[in-house]
């Protein structure tokens, strides 16, 4: 087995028992970087001397027995979490050469652990859009085939760890930012509830849907990483006092029963959809069965509000982003273009140069939702029907333990084939954005791949703070499924 | 024609916590530009705010001694602006759920009446760094040690008629907010300071006139003059059958005139919304008594009780209670003379704002450090009450006492400054007084009674200023006859 292809699980087997040593995985990651990330793009930064730092800080850590079980682990960072002395860029020109003075919460939380940072990954500028194809500064390429599209925004951190440029990454999903990326590139992605992991140090889209979460290669990883990275921050008052549950004992508890017991809720919504591939709904109609076989139960629920999601989402996150990305205006950090004559040159010269278009789309719908005389039409009525989507969900919850569907209605598209229609690429995250609006934890877990090779996820929503009983079912349906392990033709 | 005016407040305070209302940093004044300030107060990426609870606790109290309506629920929201003082591109300010809302202050006006003026709410928000205008180059620099400083912005019903009337509720405003220790009052710092906003309206008209917003006064004598000059523009204006335009104004305090900031037109769209990084602020039954027993007695109650409980006159309890710090000594030597009696009562007010107001300014001394503490003023007092000494030898005292910080009773010991009110003693000095001046007994019996100042000055004057100024009055009384 090769070093990088490892999950964060076996290489800490393999570090603990002292049969490789951080510094040697580290190496094979970075040098698996160089040989394959000119064909990826993942890493917008590849830190070698932090990382290789780190990995021996980690050796001698697991020498003493001081070790924890992400001690030595390299994983990646999507470029919007705030790393002290290292470029944060968001993928734009606003940011491209910021270092930020600080560390996000997560990044405290992993280096406190241990875990070694080989680099920061690309993503969609700011975090707004789904292929990654609106990162100002590189594209990555879908590591299944590489004329295709990773999803996004978390796309450089999914292509990474699909790969093997890490053995796992940290994302951030504000309407499926996470998940979308991680079916189309074949891994497993969380985002967790809302509050229940620090947002201190990410860089904010849309405040009030924004969540970080892991990206892994098993569903074992992404429980080992939500056991680090979750809990109340006193920096964050989003952030929920609310004990940490061991994930990884509760996923396994009782593992002879598999999901006996278990109720699945298929939202009528979401199974009837119009415009979902059918590779798509044959892959996730399969992943039903499979859960069948372990013993869930499937019933038919009802989220009577989601047709409304999409256009409730599009008011409310940008209105968020068009507040959060005023504080790029030139005078502190980042980019300042000072050559004009006064003040207001100085903000519309910047943000002219400093924004790509998708942004600059949002900050312009944001600004006009939230204008006097039609905070009213917009950003209140999105946030009723807000209200209406978590009530949604707490009814149908009343009926299941958890929801599956698809995670988005194709597998990854071909470059540029979304580029010139921003209102398709907002409804193909129709599946996965009502989590976000309802603050719920969703899961994305491969479910199989197309005709084409191309992966496809399942995804699964839980109630709010109950990523154990999701974790749960991926699990037995990972080892049931055996879709674990599957790599791209690289 | 004749016109009424109608001026409304807005006075920002601002809290007096040690630390910025959304992060760690220090609220100190006059620190080296930017050396008080964080990723959060400088708007980095990324960075989220966190509610200082003192903050909450002041403007609460605020809203308490302003008789508003404490909003158990209340929140923030962004007020989005772009300027080079304000990192984040917005205020984090409280727009629809303020924290206090519908009070009353009662002012006392000129003519001895009392009126009542609306506070319509208060509001918790964080204060905007400082541009300092480089005057040689065409540069302006940022400081934002300032930026995140916690205010409260107090917002009046139009009810002022007058700029006097608007000078008496700033004032009062400005002894509130110090006297229940949520803001040091200090204008010249910039710790309070006001906008007004002043229309004039045709005598018996219900409707308003068009209003302007005058910025930026910040001291008693700006805010008196701007609105007075602003009700001399507009009375012009619309003399000359013009009409007032709604606008900003801004005050110039060096050249005694305001000149328009922005119209109307140019106002700001704030696009307020609730900030989701912040959750709701919930001030449960627990911490909202503990705010209200937080607060001293209020300085219009205390004022009450001087003058009705105490008798004092009016003037004397506006004195006592314009700070706390006077009225706490006050009432603490009160409190140590046990039930005083009104005469007591005034005999301390009067030693208070006298000899005890004087030394503090003449030594630049606060109440804290003073060396005559409320007690041994009370021993003083005291002592004159039960003729131990004289009223003029306790002025003689109570010098003594500052200087050495020594109790009245044991300066009078160790002086011997106890006043001689034996009766036989004083006969023996009357006695010999008047044997010595014959010719000056002979003019008093025939009519000169100017003159029995000269003989209880003679009668002091051997007694070395001891003898009780009563006895000797009456023995000479007796004796001239
Ligand atoms: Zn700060």
């Amino acid at each position: 087995m090769s070093l990088h292809t490892m999950t964060l699980t076996e290489a800490h087997g393999l570090l603990r028992d002292k049969k490789i040593s951080s510094r040697e995985l580290t190496e094979a990651v970075l040098a698996r970087i160089d040989e394959v990330d000119p064909k990826v793009g993942a890493y917008i930064t590849v830190d070698q001397t932090g990382a290789l730092a780190a990995a021996d800080a980690a050796d001698a850590r697991l020498a003493k027995g001081e070790a924890s079980t992400l001690t030595g682990l390299p994983v990646g960072l999507k470029d919007l979490l705030c790393t002290q002395g290292l470029k944060t860029t968001c993928a734009s020109k606003m940011l491209e050469h910021f270092v930020p003075p600080y560390d996000a919460t997560v990044v405290t939380q992993l280096r406190e652990a241990g875990a070694v940072f080989p680099g920061k990954l690309n993503m969609d500028e700011f975090a707004m859009g789904s292929t990654t194809e609106h990162s100002a500064l590189q594209t990555t390429q879908n590591p299944w085939d590489l004329s295709r599209v990773p999803g996004g925004s978390s796309g450089g951190s999914a292509a990474a760890v699909a790969a093997d440029l890490c053995l796992a990454a940290l994302g951030s999903d504000t309407g499926g930012s996470i998940r979308q990326p991680a079916s189309h590139c074949g891994i497993v992605g969380m985002k967790p509830t809302y509050g229940r992991v620090s947002r201190y140090g990410l860089v904010a889209f849309a405040s009030s849907l924004d969540q970080i979460g892991p990206m892994t290669k098993s569903v074992e990883d992404s429980a080992l990483l939500m056991e680090t990275i979750s809990g109340y921050d006193p920096r964050d008052s989003t952030s929920v006092p609310k004990e940490v549950p061991d994930y990884r004992r509760l996923m396994k508890d009782e593992e002879g029963k598999g999901l006996a017991g278990m109720t699945v809720g298929l939202p009528v919504e979401y199974w009837q959809a119009d415009g979902v591939d059918p590779e798509v709904m044959a892959a996730v109609t399969q992943a039903k069965a499979t859960l069948e076989s372990l013993g869930a139960r499937c019933v038919s629920v009802s989220l009577p509000h989601t047709e409304y999601a999409v256009a409730a989402y599009y008011v409310i996150a940008p209105s968020e982003a068009s507040s959060n990305l005023a504080r790029y205006d030139g005078v502190r950090y980042g980019m300042s273009q000072r050559g004009g004559d006064g003040l207001l040159s100085l903000y519309k010269n910047t943000r002219s140069e400093g924004f790509g278009d998708e942004v600059k789309r949002r900050i312009i719908i944001g600004t006009y939702a939230l204008s006097s005389g039609y905070y009213d039409a917009y950003y209140k009525k999105a946030s009723q029907v807000r209200t209406l989507i978590v009530e949604d969900f707490k009814t149908a919850f009343q009926s299941c333990d958890f929801i599956i569907s698809p995670v988005a209605p194709s597998p990854a598209g071909k470059k540029g084939e979304s580029a010139d229609d921003p209102l398709k690429m907002y409804l193909s995250d129709l599946f996965t954005l009502s989590a976000n609006l309802a603050g719920i934890p969703g899961m994305s877990v491969p479910c199989g791949l197309t005709r084409q090779g191309l992966p496809v996820g399942l995804q699964l929503l839980g109630r709010h703070f109950d990523e154990a009983t999701l974790l749960k079912a991926a699990w037995h349906f990972e080892r049931t499924a055996g879709f674990q392990g599957q790599r791209p033709p690289l | 024609m004749e016109y009424e005016v109608v001026i409304g407040l807005e006075i920002h305070a601002q809290l007096k916590t040690n630390t910025k209302i959304f992060c760690g940093c220090s609220t100190a004044f006059g620190a080296e530009p930017n050396s008080q300030t964080c990723p959060v107060c400088t708007g980095m990426p990324g960075v989220l705010p966190v509610l200082n609870k003192t903050a909450v606790a002041y403007a609460a109290r605020a809203g308490v001694a302003t008789n508003c309506t404490i909003n158990r629920v209340n929140r923030f929201a962004r007020k989005n602006y772009f300027y080079p003082d304000l990192p984040l591109g917005y205020q984090i300010t409280q727009f629809a759920l303020p924290i206090a809302e519908h009070g009353h202050l009662d002012i006392e006006l000129p003519d001895g009446g009392t009126k009542r003026i609306g506070i319509t709410r208060i509001h918790m928000e964080n204060d905007a760094g400082k541009l300092n205008h480089d005057p040689m180059r065409p540069i302006s620099l940022v400081n934002l040690n300032r930026a995140g400083v916690p205010l409260i912005e107090i917002v009046s019903e139009p009810d002022m008629r007058s700029a006097a009337e608007a000078g008496v509720l700033v004032r009062k405003m400005h002894q509130l907010v110090r006297h229940i220790g949520v803001c040091d009052g200090n204008m010249e710092e910039g710790s309070l300071r006001c906008d007004a906003n002043v229309s004039l309206r045709p005598k018996g008209q219900e409707e308003f006139g068009t209003r302007t917003e005058m910025k930026n006064l910040n001291s008693f004598r700006n805010i008196e003059r701007a609105i007075r000059y602003e009700i001399s523009r507009q009375t012009d204006i619309l003399d000359n059958g013009g009409e007032v335009i709604q606008e900003t104004r801004l005050w110039n305090a060096d050249k005694e005139i305001s000149t328009s900031m922005r119209s109307k037109e140019d106002a700001h769209d704030y696009r307020y919304f609730p900030d989701p990084d912040l959750l709701p602020v919930v001030i449960d039954d627990a911490w909202y008594d503990e705010i209200v027993k937080s607060l001293p007695e209020l300085p219009d109650a205390m004022k009450a009780r001087y003058v009705e409980t105490l008798g004092l006159p009016v003037g004397d309890a506006e004195v006592l209670t314009s700070t706390l710090e006077l009225a706490t000594y006050f009432d603490a030597c009160l409190a140590a003379l046990g039930t005083p009696t009104p005469k007591q009562a005034k005999l301390a007010a009067n030693w208070v704002m006298g000899s005890v107001l004087a030394l503090l300014h003449t030594e630049g001394m606060s109440l804290a450090t003073v060396p005559v503490s409320a007690d041994m003023l009370a021993g003083l007092l005291t002592l004159v009450e039960k003729d131990v000494i004289s009223g003029t030898m306790a002025k003689t005292v109570f010098e003594e006492m500052a200087a050495t910080g020594k109790e009245a009773k044991i300066i009078v010991e160790e002086k011997g400054l106890a006043q001689v009110s034996d009766t036989s003693e004083i006969e023996g000095i009357v006695d010999t007084i008047l044997a010595n001046n014959p010719s000056e007994v002979e003019a008093f019996r025939g009519g000169k009674k100017k003159l029995m100042g000269f003989f209880v000055g003679q009668v002091m004057k051997a007694t070395k200023g001891k003898g009780n100024p009563k006895v000797v009055n009456q023995l000479l009384g007796e004796k001239l006859k």
